[in-house]
């Protein structure tokens, strides 16, 4: 049985801070297709398109039939814990460290067997038992056997709790609290248990409606944060950055324009300097200190979220500024997620469709609530994946830009 | 049967480079210190060596070849063997063959590795794309993790219980105690065996094979060479290997010689009730047990009852392991696939080292490795006999 996580007494100041570890992370071209898919929250492995048999470990040709033609696909993950043993000896520090660490041998009903992380939740083999693909904290694909009916505590399980991003007891900076979202985002992270949330606010003068609600919460704390301002970004950092468990990067500028629609970049410039520079600024500022308290207890810091747009992956035209600062963002956040890599600090991009604010007033429906971005972010952090896409709208455009980007393109700028 | 003519091939000159459990050299050293050895024991001239064959896995990145240059060998003949515990068997074959097919007169057969500080580490995260991608991720707890798996499983399957295994263990430290190369030569109880550190539930310290620096080295040449030069000599009575048998099966609780003993035993002209000694390869008791079965010693799943019926020391009823197995002496890399064909051709060519088994005529030796993923795909094993049986 899991035993509820509990708060961890203070630490102790003299101590040295325990160095950010990794489990082994070099994998060949063929299995990190099954980390593409667990980043996104799925469990696919490679079956046969010619004699339908599954490949696991992941492979170049199908074992039974020797096509080539093997396709990525969704798997139920059932099958029968066969053994079961707990490594208390390892040759990794990550996983000295970390002893004793549960493994189970699985037989999966798809007819194949595999090494998996073992949750606590399991019953003893012989038992049926649910795998799952999780990112490890090295942010690649690795299986867990998880009991078939959920058990209390599931997500305190200490190993599952090294490959998630869980916001309880920790504490967390989200970087704008004034716009709807910022604020769904706060609301639910006191929902799932976080300890502190620091709530950056920039302009003052400019109230917003809700901030006052936000600091009845006890958890939450405001604080001035002006992302377009690297001493304001830096004095943030100097006083939070080392308590840091989670940053949560809300903070952007969205318009509704193309190239010819107004004259002057100075719309565009202030799109960029926000949610472009800005990110740029927060990473440079909060990204060590991140780093350097990774593997930092149980609380430790362990995760970068980005609010992103599903038009960074295809320019929306009639936003096509706001579509390009969006893009840009993006692709930073795969130089950050390389940084990262090696203190196992996963960064997480969420890609809403148009969300229900002023900008997409004359959009057409489906919007998106911001309190359903909150709930899809908070979820990406309780699962540990990298790559969310919140709405309907959202999930259409990842599916047609995955079947062909360049179809997508044609499709929005025709 | 061997073939019953001039150019039928014997194993001699059984020989072992020192195990030391690190070493500042490289496996050209230990593989040089074998083929010097093998020269002066055997009364052979260096230049009259024509075939090399070859099983290490810290060579890299010269394989056979390189060391050709390195010790100054021409051949023609030259195999390269990185199967781990199944290279002396599958070596043997190889060498066999080609001697009587006339392609090599004297073939040195090598088993050697060395062992660095952090050897073992560098080995098991390349040790296979399949290792790499979907073992090593998850605890790096090495070949313990897998064969916990597996006895773990077999407890359950068969009833085997640790005293059984343990058993197993004490009769071959004993049989260790009189062999100089061990790098054990303490007395186990069964009481030390069941309380020792657990490692991978519910596999305990001496469940474990200390990994080392060493080598282990024959020649094989015809008979009548053999005899020319005055070297003992055993014979080879049959042998036979398999690779990635079973791959069905959920887990390895057998292996290829499920499919190959009985031809194996048919060419040899021999029973198992004939078999005067086995050495099985004793990575870990679990494996031993199975090999017993797999060999056709017991029903499959009667190992335990097996073990409890017999006793395993050289003067036992069912000698195992005779100068104490891997278990006991160490396992140097490929050499340890090696070592029960070595201490086998002393067994039976009065040669021994450590305490003989009494009027041993035929011994059974088995090879097994290469967990890759999920089970050890190499099986084989070779039925070896004195000169005069």
């Amino acid at each position: 049985m899991i035993p509820p996580l509990k708060r961890t007494p203070r630490k102790n100041p003299i101590l040295k801070t325990r160095s950010p570890l990794v489990p082994p992370w070099i994998r060949s071209r063929a299995a990190l297709g099954l980390t593409a898919a667990a980043a996104c929250g799925r469990f696919e492995l490679q079956v046969c398109g010619r004699c339908s048999a599954v490949q696991y470990p992941p492979r170049e040709a199908c074992h039974h039939c020797l096509s080539e033609e093997l396709v990525w696909r969704e798997q139920s993950g059932y099958g029968e814990l066969i053994a079961s043993t707990i490594v208390r000896h390892s040759h990794e520090n990550y996983f000295r460290e970390r002893a004793p660490w549960p493994l189970g041998l699985v037989r999966f009903d798809a007819g194949f067997s595999a090494v998996v992380h073992l949750h606590g939740g399991c019953a003893p083999a012989p038992s049926r038992v649910r795998v799952g693909a999780r990112l490890d904290k090295a942010g690649q694909g690795v299986l867990v056997a998880f009991p078939v009916d959920e058990v209390a505590n599931m997500a305190d399980d200490r190993e599952l709790r090294e490959m998630t991003c869980d916001p309880k007891f920790r504490k967390i900076v989200v970087t704008d609290a004034k716009s709807a979202v910022g604020q769904a985002v706060i609301r639910a992270l006191v929902e799932a248990g976080a300890d502190l949330i620091w709530a950056g606010y920039s302009e003052p003068w400019k109230k917003s409606p809700g901030m006052a609600e936000l600091e009845k919460f006890p958890a939450v704390t405001l604080f001035p944060l002006d992302v377009t301002d690297a001493s304001s970004v830096k004095e943030a950092a100097a006083s939070l950055g080392g308590k840091v468990d989670i940053l949560i990067n809300t903070a952007e500028v969205h318009r509704a324009h193309g190239i010819s629609s107004r004259g002057g970049i100075d719309v565009a410039r202030m799109e960029m300097d926000v949610n472009y520079f800005g990110l740029l600024r927060l990473a440079q500022e909060f990204g060590p200190a991140l780093r350097a308290r990774a593997a930092d207890g149980q609380s430790s810091a362990v995760a970068w979220v980005n609010l992103l747009s599903i038009y960074a992956l295809a320019n929306y035209p009639p936003h096509g500024t706001f579509s390009a600062s969006k893009a840009a963002a993006l692709s930073l956040t795969q130089c950050l997620r390389a940084e990262m890599r090696t203190a196992g600090i996963r960064v997480i991009n969420v890609f809403p469709g148009p969300i229900d604010e002023e900008w997409n007033q004359t959009l057409p429906p489906p919007k998106l609530a911001p309190d359903a971005v909150a709930k899809a972010l908070v979820g990406a952090l309780k699962d540990g994946v990298e790559d969310v896409y919140p709405g309907d709208v959202a999930q259409e455009w990842y599916a047609r830009w995955r079947d062909s980007a360049k179809v997508l393109e044609l499709e929005l700028t025709r | 049967m061997a073939a019953q003519n001039h150019r039928e091939a014997v194993v001699t000159v059984p020989i072992t480079v020192p195990y030391v459990r690190y070493s500042i050299r490289n496996g050209h050293w230990f593989v040089a210190r074998a083929l010097a050895k093998l020269i002066e024991d055997s009364g052979v001239q260096k230049k009259e060596i024509d075939g090399l064959c070859v099983g290490s896995f810290t060579l890299a990145p010269d394989s056979a070849i390189g060391l050709l240059q390195h010790v100054g060998l021409t051949v023609r003949w030259l195999d390269y063997l990185p199967l781990g515990g199944a290279s002396g068997i599958v070596a043997l074959r190889r060498a066999v063959r080609a001697v009587e097919a006339g392609d090599a007169e004297i073939i040195a057969c090598i088993g050697a590795d060395t062992n660095h500080v952090d050897s073992f580490r560098q080995n098991l995260g390349s040790f296979s794309v399949f290792a790499r991608d979907a073992v090593f991720p998850y605890g790096s707890g090495g070949p313990n993790a897998n064969f916990a798996f597996l006895t773990s499983y077999y407890m359950r399957t068969y009833g085997a219980t640790r005293e059984d295994f343990g058993k197993i263990c004490v009769a071959q430290r004993d049989n260790a105690l009189g062999f100089p190369h061990a790098l054990f030569r303490k007395k186990l109880s069964l009481e030390e065996y069941l309380n020792a550190r657990v490692i991978a539930d519910p596999i305990r310290l001496f469940d474990c094979v200390m990994p080392c620096a060493g080598a282990e080295a024959f020649l094989v040449m015809p008979r009548a060479r053999a005899e020319a030069l005055g070297l003992p000599y055993a014979r080879v009575r049959a042998t036979c290997e398999r690779h990635n048998a079973f791959a069905d099966d959920p887990i390895q609780f057998r292996g290829g010689w499920v499919l190959d003993r009985d031809a194996l035993y048919g060419s040899a002209g021999v029973k198992p009730s004939d078999i005067d000694f086995v050495q099985t390869y004793d990575d870990y008791p679990v494996m031993s047990l199975i090999q017993l079965e797999d060999l056709g010693f017991c029903e499959k799943g009667a190992g335990a009852e097996f073990v409890r019926q017999h006793t395993f020391t050289n003067d036992g009823s069912f000698p195992l392991n005779t100068s104490g197995g891997q278990l006991s002496v160490g396992q140097a890399g490929c050499a340890a696939g090696f070592l029960g064909l070595v201490e086998a051709i002393r067994q039976l060519t009065g040669r021994n080292l450590g305490r003989p088994v009494p009027n041993a005529r035929f011994g059974l030796v088995a090879g097994f490795g290469m967990v890759v993923f999920d089970r050890g795909l190499c099986s084989g094993a070779a039925i070896l006999a004195r000169s005069d049986a």
